[in-house]
Protein backbone atom coordinates (compact mmCIF):
# COMPACT_ATOMS: atom_id res chain seq x y z
CA UNK A 1 0.00 0.00 0.00
CA UNK A 2 1.30 3.60 -1.11
CA UNK A 3 2.13 6.04 2.05
CA UNK A 4 0.38 8.68 -0.10
CA UNK A 5 -3.28 6.11 0.16
CA UNK A 6 -5.49 7.27 2.91
CA UNK A 7 -8.39 4.37 1.84
CA UNK A 8 -7.93 1.38 0.06
CA UNK A 9 -10.47 -1.35 -0.02
CA UNK A 10 -10.30 -4.72 -1.56
CA UNK A 11 -12.98 -7.00 -2.11
CA UNK A 12 -15.06 -4.75 0.35
CA UNK A 13 -18.82 -6.51 1.00
CA UNK A 14 -20.83 -5.75 3.54
CA UNK A 15 -24.04 -8.05 3.91
CA UNK A 16 -27.17 -7.47 6.27
CA UNK A 17 -29.59 -10.57 6.71
CA UNK A 18 -31.53 -10.91 3.57
CA UNK A 19 -29.60 -8.72 1.35
CA UNK A 20 -25.87 -7.45 0.52
CA UNK A 21 -25.10 -4.03 -0.10
CA UNK A 22 -21.90 -4.30 -0.88
CA UNK A 23 -20.31 -6.77 -3.16
CA UNK A 24 -17.18 -6.49 -3.40
CA UNK A 25 -15.75 -2.89 -4.04
CA UNK A 26 -12.13 -2.01 -4.62
CA UNK A 27 -11.04 1.42 -4.60
CA UNK A 28 -8.61 3.60 -3.20
CA UNK A 29 -8.45 7.19 -2.15
CA UNK A 30 -4.99 9.12 -2.14
CA UNK A 31 -4.05 11.88 -0.21
CA UNK A 32 -5.45 15.61 -1.15
CA UNK A 33 -7.89 14.62 -3.59
CA UNK A 34 -11.92 14.91 -3.58
CA UNK A 35 -13.07 11.10 -4.18
CA UNK A 36 -16.69 11.08 -4.80
CA UNK A 37 -19.07 8.15 -4.56
CA UNK A 38 -22.53 8.28 -6.93
CA UNK A 39 -25.02 6.15 -7.33
CA UNK A 40 -28.62 5.90 -7.35
CA UNK A 41 -30.34 5.72 -3.62
CA UNK A 42 -29.51 2.17 -2.22
CA UNK A 43 -26.49 1.68 -4.54
CA UNK A 44 -24.44 0.97 -1.45
CA UNK A 45 -22.97 4.56 -0.76
CA UNK A 46 -23.35 5.48 2.94
CA UNK A 47 -22.53 1.93 3.69
CA UNK A 48 -19.41 2.09 1.85
CA UNK A 49 -18.88 5.37 3.69
CA UNK A 50 -20.37 4.07 7.01
CA UNK A 51 -17.51 1.11 7.16
CA UNK A 52 -14.74 3.41 6.18
CA UNK A 53 -15.68 5.21 9.44
CA UNK A 54 -15.68 2.50 11.48
CA UNK A 55 -19.52 2.61 11.75
CA UNK A 56 -20.32 -0.75 11.06
CA UNK A 57 -17.82 -4.28 10.42
CA UNK A 58 -17.32 -5.02 6.95
CA UNK A 59 -18.71 -8.43 6.02
CA UNK A 60 -15.43 -9.43 4.15
CA UNK A 61 -12.34 -7.96 2.01
CA UNK A 62 -9.94 -5.63 3.33
CA UNK A 63 -10.18 -1.95 4.53
CA UNK A 64 -7.84 -0.10 5.52
CA UNK A 65 -7.65 3.65 6.78
CA UNK A 66 -4.63 5.51 6.94
CA UNK A 67 -2.58 2.51 6.27
CA UNK A 68 -4.41 0.67 9.24
CA UNK A 69 -7.22 -1.72 9.32
CA UNK A 70 -10.36 -0.36 10.08
CA UNK A 71 -11.57 -3.63 12.45
CA UNK A 72 -8.88 -3.43 14.90
CA UNK A 73 -7.37 0.36 14.78
CA UNK A 74 -11.45 2.50 14.88
CA UNK A 75 -10.04 4.87 17.76
CA UNK A 76 -7.06 6.01 16.25
CA UNK A 77 -8.55 6.09 12.79
CA UNK A 78 -12.01 7.83 13.92
CA UNK A 79 -9.70 10.42 15.75
CA UNK A 80 -8.48 11.45 12.45
CA UNK A 81 -11.78 11.61 10.44
CA UNK A 82 -14.31 14.33 10.22
CA UNK A 83 -17.62 12.64 9.91
CA UNK A 84 -20.47 14.75 8.02
CA UNK A 85 -23.30 12.60 7.99
CA UNK A 86 -26.49 12.20 5.84
CA UNK A 87 -28.75 13.14 8.78
CA UNK A 88 -28.12 15.91 11.04
CA UNK A 89 -27.43 14.47 14.87
CA UNK A 90 -26.46 17.75 16.22
CA UNK A 91 -27.29 17.45 20.03
CA UNK A 92 -30.49 19.13 20.40
CA UNK A 93 -29.95 19.03 24.68
CA UNK A 94 -27.18 22.00 24.18
CA UNK A 95 -27.15 25.39 22.17
CA UNK A 96 -24.45 25.75 19.14
CA UNK A 97 -21.70 26.63 21.44
CA UNK A 98 -22.07 23.72 23.82
CA UNK A 99 -22.15 21.40 20.52
CA UNK A 100 -18.82 22.39 19.96
CA UNK A 101 -17.55 22.66 22.94
CA UNK A 102 -19.23 19.05 24.31
CA UNK A 103 -18.23 17.29 20.70
CA UNK A 104 -14.58 18.70 20.98
CA UNK A 105 -14.31 16.63 24.36
CA UNK A 106 -14.66 13.64 22.90
CA UNK A 107 -11.66 14.09 21.20
CA UNK A 108 -9.72 14.89 23.95
CA UNK A 109 -9.31 18.72 22.96
CA UNK A 110 -8.75 20.74 26.37
CA UNK A 111 -10.95 23.62 26.49
CA UNK A 112 -8.77 26.61 25.71
CA UNK A 113 -8.03 24.59 22.39
CA UNK A 114 -11.41 23.94 22.26
CA UNK A 115 -12.48 27.81 22.61
CA UNK A 116 -9.97 28.74 20.04
CA UNK A 117 -10.92 26.36 17.55
CA UNK A 118 -14.71 26.78 18.31
CA UNK A 119 -14.53 30.68 17.16
CA UNK A 120 -12.81 29.94 14.09
CA UNK A 121 -15.31 27.62 13.12
CA UNK A 122 -18.14 29.65 13.74
CA UNK A 123 -16.82 32.18 11.75
CA UNK A 124 -15.69 30.30 8.88
CA UNK A 125 -19.38 28.77 8.63
CA UNK A 126 -20.89 32.08 9.47
CA UNK A 127 -22.57 31.15 12.46
CA UNK A 128 -20.56 32.83 14.96
CA UNK A 129 -24.05 35.47 16.05
CA UNK A 130 -26.01 32.18 16.34
CA UNK A 131 -23.61 31.24 19.16
CA UNK A 132 -26.28 30.96 22.24
CA UNK A 133 -29.01 29.58 19.67
CA UNK A 134 -30.49 26.47 20.77
CA UNK A 135 -30.50 23.93 17.60
CA UNK A 136 -33.98 24.23 16.69
CA UNK A 137 -33.75 27.67 16.35
CA UNK A 138 -31.49 27.34 13.45
CA UNK A 139 -32.67 26.79 9.88
CA UNK A 140 -31.82 23.27 7.55
CA UNK A 141 -28.73 24.93 6.09
CA UNK A 142 -27.43 26.61 9.30
CA UNK A 143 -27.90 22.80 10.69
CA UNK A 144 -26.05 21.58 7.90
CA UNK A 145 -22.87 24.23 7.95
CA UNK A 146 -22.82 23.43 11.88
CA UNK A 147 -22.32 19.45 11.23
CA UNK A 148 -19.75 20.76 8.41
CA UNK A 149 -18.49 22.65 10.96
CA UNK A 150 -18.14 20.12 13.89
CA UNK A 151 -16.86 17.44 11.54
CA UNK A 152 -13.49 20.00 11.32
CA UNK A 153 -12.85 20.44 15.34
CA UNK A 154 -10.13 17.67 15.69
CA UNK A 155 -8.57 19.19 12.43
CA UNK A 156 -9.70 15.46 10.49
CA UNK A 157 -6.90 14.43 7.66
CA UNK A 158 -9.92 12.67 5.96
CA UNK A 159 -13.16 14.31 5.80
CA UNK A 160 -15.91 11.88 4.92
CA UNK A 161 -19.51 13.49 3.67
CA UNK A 162 -22.15 12.01 3.38
CA UNK A 163 -24.45 13.80 1.26
CA UNK A 164 -23.77 16.85 2.50
CA UNK A 165 -25.79 18.84 0.30
CA UNK A 166 -29.02 17.07 0.09
CA UNK A 167 -32.20 19.03 1.18
CA UNK A 168 -30.42 22.83 0.80
CA UNK A 169 -31.08 25.50 -1.10
CA UNK A 170 -28.63 26.66 -4.08
CA UNK A 171 -26.69 29.11 -1.63
CA UNK A 172 -26.03 26.90 0.95
CA UNK A 173 -24.79 24.03 -1.06
CA UNK A 174 -23.11 26.51 -3.25
CA UNK A 175 -21.95 27.67 0.30
CA UNK A 176 -21.06 23.71 0.87
CA UNK A 177 -19.19 23.46 -2.11
CA UNK A 178 -17.24 26.90 -1.15
CA UNK A 179 -16.16 24.98 2.15
CA UNK A 180 -14.75 22.37 0.52
CA UNK A 181 -12.93 23.87 -2.51
CA UNK A 182 -10.93 26.63 0.35
CA UNK A 183 -10.45 23.39 2.92
CA UNK A 184 -8.51 21.18 -0.55
CA UNK A 185 -6.72 23.67 -0.88
CA UNK A 186 -4.98 23.00 2.28
CA UNK A 187 -4.17 19.80 1.40
CA UNK A 188 -7.22 18.14 3.25
CA UNK A 189 -8.68 14.76 1.51
CA UNK A 190 -12.52 13.78 1.00
CA UNK A 191 -14.40 11.08 0.46
CA UNK A 192 -18.46 12.38 -0.68
CA UNK A 193 -20.97 10.28 -1.64
CA UNK A 194 -23.78 12.66 -3.84
CA UNK A 195 -26.68 11.58 -6.39
CA UNK A 196 -25.97 15.42 -7.69
CA UNK A 197 -24.09 14.96 -10.96
CA UNK A 198 -23.30 18.82 -10.67
CA UNK A 199 -21.72 18.64 -7.34
CA UNK A 200 -19.52 15.37 -8.18
CA UNK A 201 -18.36 17.60 -11.53
CA UNK A 202 -17.37 20.66 -9.14
CA UNK A 203 -15.78 18.98 -6.23
CA UNK A 204 -14.35 15.54 -7.53
CA UNK A 205 -10.90 14.91 -9.03
CA UNK A 206 -12.12 11.22 -9.26
CA UNK A 207 -14.73 8.89 -8.66
CA UNK A 208 -16.62 5.66 -8.57
CA UNK A 209 -20.48 5.09 -10.04
CA UNK A 210 -22.02 2.59 -7.93
CA UNK A 211 -25.02 0.74 -8.56
CA UNK A 212 -26.58 -2.17 -6.76
CA UNK A 213 -23.78 -2.64 -4.83
CA UNK A 214 -21.17 -2.41 -7.64
CA UNK A 215 -18.75 -0.33 -8.93
CA UNK A 216 -19.70 0.31 -12.75
CA UNK A 217 -17.08 3.21 -13.83
CA UNK A 218 -13.93 5.03 -12.27
CA UNK A 219 -12.40 7.82 -13.48
CA UNK A 220 -12.28 11.53 -13.40
CA UNK A 221 -15.42 13.62 -14.44
CA UNK A 222 -14.24 15.00 -17.50
CA UNK A 223 -12.35 11.63 -17.97
CA UNK A 224 -15.80 9.57 -18.00
CA UNK A 225 -17.37 12.19 -20.06
CA UNK A 226 -15.32 11.74 -22.57
CA UNK A 227 -15.10 7.45 -22.66
CA UNK A 228 -19.69 7.24 -22.32
CA UNK A 229 -20.70 9.69 -23.57
CA UNK A 230 -18.84 11.64 -25.81
CA UNK A 231 -18.15 15.70 -25.93
CA UNK A 232 -21.92 16.23 -26.78
CA UNK A 233 -25.74 15.62 -26.54
CA UNK A 234 -28.53 16.09 -29.00
CA UNK A 235 -31.67 15.96 -26.90
CA UNK A 236 -34.96 15.73 -29.33
CA UNK A 237 -38.50 16.06 -27.89
CA UNK A 238 -41.27 15.99 -30.03
CA UNK A 239 -39.72 13.56 -32.38
CA UNK A 240 -40.75 11.87 -35.62
CA UNK A 241 -41.39 8.68 -36.04
CA UNK A 242 -38.22 8.09 -38.83
CA UNK A 243 -36.07 9.20 -36.50
CA UNK A 244 -35.10 5.99 -35.12
CA UNK A 245 -34.71 4.38 -38.17
CA UNK A 246 -32.46 7.26 -38.94
CA UNK A 247 -30.56 6.44 -36.09
CA UNK A 248 -30.00 2.97 -36.70
CA UNK A 249 -29.20 3.55 -39.89
CA UNK A 250 -26.02 5.94 -38.90
CA UNK A 251 -25.21 3.41 -35.95
CA UNK A 252 -25.62 6.10 -33.98
CA UNK A 253 -25.48 5.92 -29.64
CA UNK A 254 -28.97 6.90 -28.58
CA UNK A 255 -31.21 6.36 -25.89
CA UNK A 256 -35.36 6.49 -25.90
CA UNK A 257 -37.29 7.37 -23.16
CA UNK A 258 -40.94 8.16 -23.60
CA UNK A 259 -40.92 11.94 -24.46
CA UNK A 260 -37.59 12.08 -25.60
CA UNK A 261 -34.66 10.81 -27.75
CA UNK A 262 -30.99 10.98 -26.29
CA UNK A 263 -28.62 10.80 -28.76
CA UNK A 264 -24.52 10.71 -27.37
CA UNK A 265 -22.47 12.05 -30.77
CA UNK A 266 -19.07 12.57 -31.72
CA UNK A 267 -18.95 14.29 -34.91
CA UNK A 268 -22.48 16.19 -33.69
CA UNK A 269 -22.38 19.60 -35.21
CA UNK A 270 -23.22 17.50 -38.38
CA UNK A 271 -25.68 15.52 -37.54
CA UNK A 272 -27.24 18.06 -34.87
CA UNK A 273 -28.75 20.16 -37.70
CA UNK A 274 -29.37 17.24 -40.32
CA UNK A 275 -31.27 15.76 -37.28
CA UNK A 276 -32.70 19.36 -36.23
CA UNK A 277 -34.27 20.08 -40.30
CA UNK A 278 -35.74 16.78 -40.76
CA UNK A 279 -36.74 14.51 -37.19
CA UNK A 280 -37.63 17.65 -35.32
CA UNK A 281 -41.20 19.24 -34.53
CA UNK A 282 -40.85 20.53 -31.11
CA UNK A 283 -37.48 20.86 -29.17
CA UNK A 284 -34.22 20.33 -30.18
CA UNK A 285 -31.16 21.09 -28.31
CA UNK A 286 -27.32 20.03 -28.50
CA UNK A 287 -25.70 20.36 -25.06
CA UNK A 288 -22.11 19.38 -23.65
CA UNK A 289 -22.58 16.20 -22.23
CA UNK A 290 -22.22 15.92 -18.55
CA UNK A 291 -21.80 13.64 -15.96
CA UNK A 292 -25.68 13.28 -15.50
CA UNK A 293 -25.82 11.38 -19.06
CA UNK A 294 -23.03 9.30 -17.96
CA UNK A 295 -24.64 8.46 -14.73
CA UNK A 296 -28.21 7.78 -16.64
CA UNK A 297 -26.42 5.64 -19.19
CA UNK A 298 -24.82 3.63 -16.69
CA UNK A 299 -27.49 3.19 -14.11
CA UNK A 300 -30.16 3.66 -16.06
CA UNK A 301 -33.21 5.50 -16.28
CA UNK A 302 -35.61 3.39 -14.00
CA UNK A 303 -36.47 4.48 -10.58
CA UNK A 304 -34.74 2.43 -7.97
CA UNK A 305 -36.77 2.30 -5.02
CA UNK B 1 -15.10 -14.39 26.40
CA UNK B 2 -16.37 -11.76 28.99
CA UNK B 3 -12.95 -9.94 27.90
CA UNK B 4 -13.70 -10.19 24.67
CA UNK B 5 -17.01 -7.87 25.71
CA UNK B 6 -15.45 -5.95 27.85
CA UNK B 7 -12.14 -5.65 26.48
CA UNK B 8 -13.90 -2.07 24.53
CA UNK B 9 -14.71 -0.18 27.49
CA UNK B 10 -12.80 2.81 28.34
CA UNK B 11 -12.12 5.78 30.67
CA UNK B 12 -13.51 7.27 27.20
CA UNK B 13 -16.92 6.86 28.62
CA UNK B 14 -16.58 9.35 31.11
CA UNK B 15 -17.31 11.48 28.17
CA UNK B 16 -20.57 10.63 27.81
CA UNK B 17 -21.50 10.92 31.75
CA UNK B 18 -20.00 14.41 30.80
CA UNK B 19 -22.21 15.13 28.27
CA UNK B 20 -25.27 13.99 30.07
CA UNK B 21 -23.85 16.21 33.19
CA UNK B 22 -24.03 18.99 31.25
CA UNK B 23 -27.36 18.47 29.59
CA UNK B 24 -28.46 18.00 33.30
CA UNK B 25 -27.00 21.00 35.06
CA UNK B 26 -28.88 23.48 32.74
CA UNK B 27 -32.22 21.54 33.66
CA UNK B 28 -31.71 20.31 36.86
CA UNK B 29 -34.57 21.99 38.73
CA UNK B 30 -37.32 20.81 36.50
CA UNK B 31 -35.74 17.34 36.22
CA UNK B 32 -34.31 16.27 39.28
CA UNK B 33 -36.72 17.56 41.81
CA UNK B 34 -40.12 16.70 40.82
CA UNK B 35 -39.76 12.71 40.60
CA UNK B 36 -38.88 13.07 44.50
CA UNK B 37 -41.71 14.60 45.62
CA UNK B 38 -43.50 11.16 44.55
CA UNK B 39 -41.93 8.92 47.61
CA UNK B 40 -41.88 12.14 49.36
CA UNK B 41 -45.52 11.29 49.35
CA UNK B 42 -45.79 7.39 49.47
CA UNK B 43 -43.45 8.00 52.81
CA UNK B 44 -46.25 10.66 54.09
CA UNK B 45 -49.54 8.58 53.00
CA UNK B 46 -48.15 5.24 53.89
CA UNK B 47 -46.08 6.57 57.13
CA UNK B 48 -48.84 8.12 58.51
CA UNK B 49 -51.29 7.10 57.03
CA UNK B 50 -50.93 3.47 57.65
CA UNK B 51 -48.67 4.43 60.50
CA UNK B 52 -51.43 5.28 62.99
CA UNK B 53 -52.95 1.70 62.39
CA UNK B 54 -49.69 -0.11 62.54
CA UNK B 55 -47.93 1.86 65.26
CA UNK B 56 -44.39 -0.65 65.35
CA UNK B 57 -43.46 -3.36 62.95
CA UNK B 58 -41.53 -6.69 63.92
CA UNK B 59 -38.77 -7.01 61.36
CA UNK B 60 -35.78 -9.20 62.29
CA UNK B 61 -36.66 -9.47 66.11
CA UNK B 62 -36.79 -5.61 66.32
CA UNK B 63 -39.72 -3.33 66.52
CA UNK B 64 -39.69 -0.13 64.75
CA UNK B 65 -41.96 2.41 63.97
CA UNK B 66 -43.88 1.75 60.47
CA UNK B 67 -42.24 5.24 59.02
CA UNK B 68 -38.57 4.33 60.12
CA UNK B 69 -39.67 0.24 58.38
CA UNK B 70 -40.87 2.04 54.90
CA UNK B 71 -38.06 4.89 54.58
CA UNK B 72 -35.39 2.26 53.41
CA UNK B 73 -37.49 0.64 51.16
CA UNK B 74 -38.92 4.01 49.67
CA UNK B 75 -35.00 4.91 49.51
CA UNK B 76 -34.51 1.52 47.42
CA UNK B 77 -37.54 2.22 45.19
CA UNK B 78 -35.87 6.03 44.09
CA UNK B 79 -32.73 4.27 43.05
CA UNK B 80 -34.58 1.84 41.17
CA UNK B 81 -36.70 4.34 39.22
CA UNK B 82 -34.36 6.82 38.61
CA UNK B 83 -31.55 4.40 37.35
CA UNK B 84 -34.21 2.44 35.45
CA UNK B 85 -36.08 5.54 33.74
CA UNK B 86 -32.85 7.12 33.11
CA UNK B 87 -31.31 4.26 30.74
CA UNK B 88 -35.25 3.37 29.24
CA UNK B 89 -36.98 6.35 28.23
CA UNK B 90 -33.78 9.06 28.46
CA UNK B 91 -31.58 7.11 26.68
CA UNK B 92 -33.69 5.53 23.95
CA UNK B 93 -34.98 9.30 23.28
CA UNK B 94 -31.29 9.78 22.88
CA UNK B 95 -30.01 7.08 20.47
CA UNK B 96 -33.33 6.99 18.48
CA UNK B 97 -34.75 9.99 18.30
CA UNK B 98 -31.80 12.47 18.73
CA UNK B 99 -29.03 10.80 17.31
CA UNK B 100 -27.07 11.65 20.31
CA UNK B 101 -25.51 7.78 19.95
CA UNK B 102 -24.42 8.42 16.12
CA UNK B 103 -22.92 11.59 16.73
CA UNK B 104 -20.81 9.97 19.29
CA UNK B 105 -19.83 7.29 17.63
CA UNK B 106 -18.09 9.36 14.65
CA UNK B 107 -14.94 9.93 17.66
CA UNK B 108 -12.46 7.95 18.99
CA UNK B 109 -15.22 6.73 21.38
CA UNK B 110 -17.09 3.06 20.78
CA UNK B 111 -20.17 1.66 21.46
CA UNK B 112 -18.58 -0.36 24.71
CA UNK B 113 -17.94 3.40 26.14
CA UNK B 114 -21.18 5.37 24.77
CA UNK B 115 -22.89 2.28 26.71
CA UNK B 116 -21.10 2.36 30.13
CA UNK B 117 -21.30 6.34 29.94
CA UNK B 118 -25.00 6.22 30.14
CA UNK B 119 -24.83 3.23 32.65
CA UNK B 120 -22.91 5.30 34.73
CA UNK B 121 -24.93 8.16 34.54
CA UNK B 122 -27.87 6.48 35.38
CA UNK B 123 -26.20 5.20 38.56
CA UNK B 124 -25.28 8.32 39.25
CA UNK B 125 -28.57 10.29 39.26
CA UNK B 126 -29.95 7.21 41.44
CA UNK B 127 -26.97 7.99 44.08
CA UNK B 128 -28.27 11.60 43.94
CA UNK B 129 -31.44 10.95 44.49
CA UNK B 130 -30.70 8.70 47.06
CA UNK B 131 -28.79 11.26 48.85
CA UNK B 132 -31.51 13.97 48.87
CA UNK B 133 -33.48 11.38 50.64
CA UNK B 134 -31.32 10.40 53.02
CA UNK B 135 -31.34 13.83 53.65
CA UNK B 136 -34.79 13.89 53.93
CA UNK B 137 -35.66 11.67 55.95
CA UNK B 138 -32.87 11.81 58.58
CA UNK B 139 -34.95 14.75 59.64
CA UNK B 140 -37.11 12.63 61.04
CA UNK B 141 -34.41 10.26 62.64
CA UNK B 142 -35.48 7.49 60.62
CA UNK B 143 -31.86 6.66 59.75
CA UNK B 144 -28.96 5.52 62.51
CA UNK B 145 -25.21 6.58 61.97
CA UNK B 146 -22.98 6.17 60.95
CA UNK B 147 -23.73 2.47 58.91
CA UNK B 148 -26.95 4.51 57.66
CA UNK B 149 -23.58 6.51 55.48
CA UNK B 150 -22.76 2.94 54.03
CA UNK B 151 -25.83 3.67 51.33
CA UNK B 152 -24.54 5.82 49.67
CA UNK B 153 -22.28 3.73 47.54
CA UNK B 154 -24.81 0.83 47.75
CA UNK B 155 -27.19 3.22 45.91
CA UNK B 156 -24.44 3.71 43.36
CA UNK B 157 -23.71 -0.14 42.56
CA UNK B 158 -27.58 -0.78 42.57
CA UNK B 159 -28.05 2.15 40.64
CA UNK B 160 -26.02 0.57 37.92
CA UNK B 161 -27.99 -2.48 38.43
CA UNK B 162 -30.98 -1.10 37.62
CA UNK B 163 -29.71 1.21 35.22
CA UNK B 164 -28.07 -2.08 33.46
CA UNK B 165 -31.55 -3.51 33.38
CA UNK B 166 -32.79 -1.01 31.53
CA UNK B 167 -30.57 -0.79 29.07
CA UNK B 168 -30.74 -4.62 28.30
CA UNK B 169 -34.96 -3.13 27.28
CA UNK B 170 -33.20 -0.30 25.53
CA UNK B 171 -31.50 -2.60 23.39
CA UNK B 172 -34.25 -4.98 22.82
CA UNK B 173 -37.37 -2.32 22.02
CA UNK B 174 -38.84 -1.38 18.56
CA UNK B 175 -40.81 1.58 19.75
CA UNK B 176 -40.33 3.78 22.70
CA UNK B 177 -44.18 2.67 24.09
CA UNK B 178 -42.80 -0.71 24.64
CA UNK B 179 -41.32 0.22 27.75
CA UNK B 180 -44.56 -0.21 29.45
CA UNK B 181 -44.06 -3.83 29.27
CA UNK B 182 -41.15 -3.81 31.54
CA UNK B 183 -42.53 -0.87 33.64
CA UNK B 184 -45.90 -2.78 34.43
CA UNK B 185 -44.59 -6.03 34.42
CA UNK B 186 -41.15 -5.39 35.92
CA UNK B 187 -41.14 -2.29 37.99
CA UNK B 188 -44.70 -2.13 39.79
CA UNK B 189 -44.71 -5.42 41.04
CA UNK B 190 -40.94 -5.40 42.29
CA UNK B 191 -42.55 -2.15 44.00
CA UNK B 192 -45.02 -3.51 45.69
CA UNK B 193 -44.07 -7.42 46.59
CA UNK B 194 -40.30 -6.74 47.30
CA UNK B 195 -41.09 -5.59 50.79
CA UNK B 196 -41.10 -2.09 50.71
CA UNK B 197 -44.53 -1.75 52.25
CA UNK B 198 -44.65 -4.51 54.46
CA UNK B 199 -42.64 -7.80 55.56
CA UNK B 200 -42.15 -10.24 52.78
CA UNK B 201 -42.47 -13.26 55.39
CA UNK B 202 -46.44 -11.35 55.77
CA UNK B 203 -46.82 -12.65 52.40
CA UNK B 204 -48.07 -16.55 51.03
CA UNK B 205 -44.60 -18.64 51.39
CA UNK B 206 -44.72 -19.18 47.07
CA UNK B 207 -44.79 -15.28 46.94
CA UNK B 208 -41.49 -15.15 49.50
CA UNK B 209 -39.85 -17.30 46.75
CA UNK B 210 -40.77 -15.26 43.87
CA UNK B 211 -39.80 -11.82 45.86
CA UNK B 212 -36.82 -14.00 46.25
CA UNK B 213 -35.54 -13.58 42.96
CA UNK B 214 -36.05 -9.44 42.53
CA UNK B 215 -33.35 -7.62 42.66
CA UNK B 216 -35.46 -4.86 44.81
CA UNK B 217 -35.85 -7.69 47.42
CA UNK B 218 -32.28 -7.64 48.06
CA UNK B 219 -31.81 -4.04 47.51
CA UNK B 220 -34.23 -3.01 50.43
CA UNK B 221 -33.02 -6.00 52.69
CA UNK B 222 -29.31 -4.16 52.12
CA UNK B 223 -30.34 -0.60 52.88
CA UNK B 224 -32.87 -1.57 55.80
CA UNK B 225 -30.17 -3.48 57.62
CA UNK B 226 -28.07 -0.19 57.21
CA UNK B 227 -30.41 2.07 58.09
CA UNK B 228 -31.04 0.54 61.37
CA UNK B 229 -27.56 -0.63 61.62
CA UNK B 230 -28.54 -4.38 62.61
CA UNK B 231 -26.68 -6.65 59.83
CA UNK B 232 -27.82 -9.97 59.52
CA UNK B 233 -26.05 -12.64 57.92
CA UNK B 234 -28.62 -12.69 55.42
CA UNK B 235 -27.40 -9.24 54.40
CA UNK B 236 -23.77 -10.23 53.09
CA UNK B 237 -26.04 -12.47 51.01
CA UNK B 238 -28.39 -9.81 49.63
CA UNK B 239 -25.34 -7.94 49.05
CA UNK B 240 -23.61 -10.65 47.10
CA UNK B 241 -26.75 -11.32 44.92
CA UNK B 242 -26.70 -7.74 43.77
CA UNK B 243 -22.98 -7.56 43.19
CA UNK B 244 -23.33 -10.37 41.04
CA UNK B 245 -26.73 -8.91 39.32
CA UNK B 246 -24.84 -6.08 38.30
CA UNK B 247 -21.89 -7.46 37.12
CA UNK B 248 -23.98 -9.76 34.78
CA UNK B 249 -26.40 -7.23 33.94
CA UNK B 250 -23.80 -4.90 33.24
CA UNK B 251 -22.11 -7.01 30.83
CA UNK B 252 -25.38 -8.16 28.86
CA UNK B 253 -26.36 -4.88 28.33
CA UNK B 254 -23.59 -4.72 26.72
CA UNK B 255 -23.98 -7.25 24.12
CA UNK B 256 -27.52 -6.33 23.60
CA UNK B 257 -26.78 -2.59 22.94
CA UNK B 258 -23.78 -3.19 20.78
CA UNK B 259 -25.97 -6.26 18.78
CA UNK B 260 -28.58 -3.11 18.34
CA UNK B 261 -25.81 -0.41 17.41
CA UNK B 262 -23.49 -1.81 15.17
CA UNK B 263 -24.99 -4.19 12.37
Amino acid sequence: MNKNTVVEAKKLTKSFRDFTAVKGIDFSVAAGECFGILGPNGAGKTTTVRMVSCFMPATEGRLEVFNLPVNNFPRQIKARLGVCPQEDNLDPDLNVLQNLLVYARYFDINRKEALKRTEEILDFIGLASKKRSAIEELSGGMKRRLVFGRSLLNRPDLLILDEPTSGLDPQGRHQVWEYVAELKTSGKTFLLTTHYMEEAAQLCDRLIIMDEGKIVTEGSPAELIKKLVGRNVIEVSGYRKDLEPFLKEKNALYEKTPSRIIIFSKDSEHFFSEISQKFCDAVCNLRMANLEDVFLKLTGRDLKE
Amino acid sequence: MITAITQNVSWRCLRVWQRNATVYLKTWQVNFLPPLLEPMFFLFAFGFGLGQLLKTVSYNGTEISYLAFIAPGIISTVIMNYAFFETTFASFVRMYFQKTFDAILATPLLVEDVVTGELLWGATKAMLASCLMIIFVSFFGLLKYPSALWIIPVSFVSGLLFASIGMIFTGMVRQIEQFNFPFFLFITPMFLFSGVFFPISAMPGWVQKIALILPLTHLVIVIRQLAMNQISPFFFVSLGVLLTLTAVCFILSLVMMKKRLVK
